[in-house]
């Protein structure tokens, strides 16, 4: 038998997956006192992941018979990925203890979702692809509903879990069709045999179909419906989480899948995607600005970022995929930050998610309310944040490949989009507070989230060039 | 070749045949004397009490779901065990570190209590 | 039967799934009507592979299966603790978050 494994290339995965399970056994034979080292456990296992993520870069290598790279690009995304599930461990710490959660169990579904995340950036099969993306829903359902006692998480985790379920057959059927048009799910023998055969009407209703499962994921017009309510239901934390490190990862397959296997039938999509982005944009926008709970506005919010991203999509080409990968470094850093500033001022398990809760927060907690401040500026795109340059490095390679239309009404919608950003701002600065809130005091892993934040986005948009060049490194085929 | 199913469509119209045929001999032949204990739903058994539309314990469900879980696992031993001589040693080392993950997931339920019945 | 036959079949199944998550309001229906469209994407599965002469599709039905079981614990999971905290599990019942 000779197969060609290459255990090194999915080297970041294994140590995740080995630290997930040193957690579930760490969640049943420590007794419960001891169970905050659980989650030092997973903060190790994660840097340990990022560790080798970075170690690999450069060397290109592929394993398991080209179904799996680590290539420029699912390095990169793998150390997104592995950023926002290190950040939302630590959000986490504190939060899972007020709100009587199961330590060891959240921290064990966080690092399985993380497994499926790396796998789906990393994979270069159809059939791998499916399989990391039920690695990393199934945890979420879970971690959705992980509230019992609250009812409202547990319809978050009804609906994420039939919406997933009801997404994942769309994809799968998908997978079925291309594989039926093609012969193959690997990525490079399907753009090979498309490129060498006429136009196979299988193979497009199977690119269709994947189209609408990515589509579901990454929440886009008109499969966006779900998004709201599970974002506003589930525990503040999993929302943080799911918001970034899922989009990144759905985000990464979709764009792997459409760059590097259907590139022959650009001609179909481009437009069809162009027309979904506009309609994303603006709908995200335009419902956020309606919304009273901050929770709510978020949700909406990461729908018209997803709008973006796929403005760059449409760009395609290297400067696409980069300018994508620098956006989602940018969107996880910010968002993150702002959920964290949102854990930051709740006082116990009750939470400021109601916009007049924000009033008068700048004269309690100053420091709190200066870095949710500069973190809700760079999601609308001010400079000198990184959500500018961010927008600025979409909209660019959107001009350069003759989308110059889409980049208009991007700019356009961010200026929408600064005015609900802006409105928490303005609570916290010019209206008196309410009351009936305690004087808090910020955990310090939630401080330190949001300082890593803060910097983050100010050296992203100060100094951008260095990661725009790693995250232009590409696909190996 | 359609021709090759014959020997199956003929033992199908032989065994409806018969199961007809059993079903309408007795049923023209047989002596005729109900009584309530010959109507009961097991004639030689319990008799039935409580509805038959009331709720089962949840524990019927969790025992169901892990057993779900552990039994299609059994998929990935068959194509294993056929190919069992080519993979060698490799293979056995794979298949040791599956049923190590399992056995984690096993652990974990036994200790978190999942096979108690009270 | 040539491979036509099982793609339509599967596309009819599929179909009914789809339609079955769209209208029906009962979480436990929804959640059948899913797994008649992952059995729809077998068929499909095999059908190509049969077609193809690949065995390639028929390992995949294996792995669609057990992904399926692991869903099926899942969602059950979740329906039964809706179910312990309201006694209902109507999807319309189940809608405190409107948006």
């Amino acid at each position: 038998m000779n197969l060609d494994l290459n255990l090194q290339v999915i080297a970041p995965a294994l140590i995740v997956a080995l630290s997930l399970l040193l957690v579930l056994l760490g969640e049943v034979f420590l007794p419960a006192s001891q169970r905050r080292w659980l989650g030092y456990l997973a903060l190790i296992g994660l840097l340990g992941a990022a560790v080798v993520a970075a170690m690999l870069w450069g060397a290109n290598l592929s394993g398991f018979g080209k179904m799996v790279v680590a290539d420029a690009f699912g390095l990169f995304l793998t150390l997104i990925i592995l950023l926002g599930a290190a950040l939302s461990v630590l959000l986490a710490f504190d939060f899972v203890r007020a709100h009587q959660l199961d330590t060891g169990e959240f921290f064990a579904l966080v690092l399985s979702a993380v497994v499926g995340m790396i796998g789906m950036v990393t994979a270069t099969d159809l059939i791998v692809i499916f399989l990391a993306l039920e690695l990393l829903s199934l945890p979420l359902y879970v971690l959705a509903a992980f509230k019992r006692a609250d009812k409202r998480s547990l319809e978050a985790g009804l609906k994420y879990f039939l919406l997933g379920a009801f997404a994942s057959a769309f994809f799968l059927y998908g997978i079925a069709f291309v594989f039926g048009g093609t012969g193959t799910t690997n990525l490079g023998r399907i753009a090979a045999v498309l490129g060498a055969s006429p136009r196979s009407d299988v193979a497009l209703v199977g690119m269709g179909l994947l189209g609408v499962g990515f589509a579901f994921k990454v929440a886009l017009v008109p499969f966006h419906w779900w998004t709201p309510d599970v974002y506003e239901g589930a525990p503040t934390v999993v929302t943080a989480f799911m918001s970034v490190a899922v989009k990144a990862a759905a985000f990464g397959a979709f764009f792997r899948v459409f760059l590097v296997a259907l590139p022959e039938l650009a001609a179909d999509w481009r437009a069809l995607l162009a027309v979904i982005a506009v309609l994303t944009m603006t709908l995200g926008n335009v419902a956020a600005l309606l919304q009273s709970n901050v929770k709510r506005m978020l949700a909406y919010s990461s729908i018209a970022h997803a709008g973006y991203i796929l403005i760059a999509l449409v760009a395609m080409g290297v400067n696409g995929a980069g300018s994508a990968l620098f956006y989602l470094l940018a969107y996880t850093l910010t968002n993150l930050g702002a959920f964290g500033a949102v854990i930051a001022l709740s006082d116990g398990t009750r939470e400021r998610l109601e916009l007049n809760d924000f009033a008068g927060v700048a004269k309690a907690q100053p420091l709190v309310a200066a870095a949710l401040t500069i973190l809700l500026l760079s999601l609308a795109g001010f400079p000198p944040f990184a959500g500018f340059t961010g927008k600025f490095f979409i909209f660019g390679a959107a001009v350069e490949s003759g989308w110059a239309w889409l980049a208009v009404i991007g700019v356009l919608n961010s200026l929408i989009s600064a005015y609900f950003y802006l409105r928490p701002v303005v609570q916290m600065y010019m209206v008196e507070p309410a009351g009936g809130w305690n004087r808090l005091r910020v955990a310090p892993f939630v401080a330190f989230v949001l300082a890593i934040a803060v910097i983050g986005v100010l050296a992203l948009g100060i100094v951008p060039a260095p990661v725009i060049a790693l995250a232009s490194g590409g696909f190996l085929k | 070749m359609p021709e090759d199913y014959l020997p199956i469509l003929a033992m199908v119209v032989v065994v409806i045949g018969f199961a007809a045929a059993a079903l309408v001999v007795s049923a023209i032949t047989g002596p005729r004397k109900p009584n309530p204990a010959k109507l009961s739903p097991y004639e030689s058994g319990m008799p039935p009490f409580g509805s038959a539309r009331r709720r089962i314990s949840i524990r019927y469900y969790l025992t169901a779901v892990l057993f779900i879980l552990f039994d299609i696992e059994i998929v990935f031993f068959y194509p294993w065990a056929v190919l069992f001589r080519q993979l060698g040693l490799f293979g056995l080392i794979e298949m040791a570190i599956f049923v190590a993950i399992l056995l984690v997931g096993y652990v974990y339920v036994w200790r978190k209590g999942g096979f108690d019945w009270d | 039967m040539t491979v036509h036959h099982f793609i339509i079949l599967s596309a009819i199944l599929f179909s009914i799934g789809a339609v079955g998550v769209l209208l029906r309001r009962n979480p436990l229906i929804m959640f059948m009507s899913i797994e008649l469209m992952l059995n729809a994407v077998n068929l499909a599965f095999v059908g190509f592979s049969r077609f193809l002469q690949l065995v390639d599709g028929q390992v995949f039905v294996f792995l669609i299966l057990t992904v399926a079981a692991a869903e099926v614990a899942v969602g059950l999971a979740i329906i039964v603790a809706i179910f312990r905290a309201r006694d209902s599990v109507d999807v319309d019942e189940v809608s405190d978050l409107k948006g």
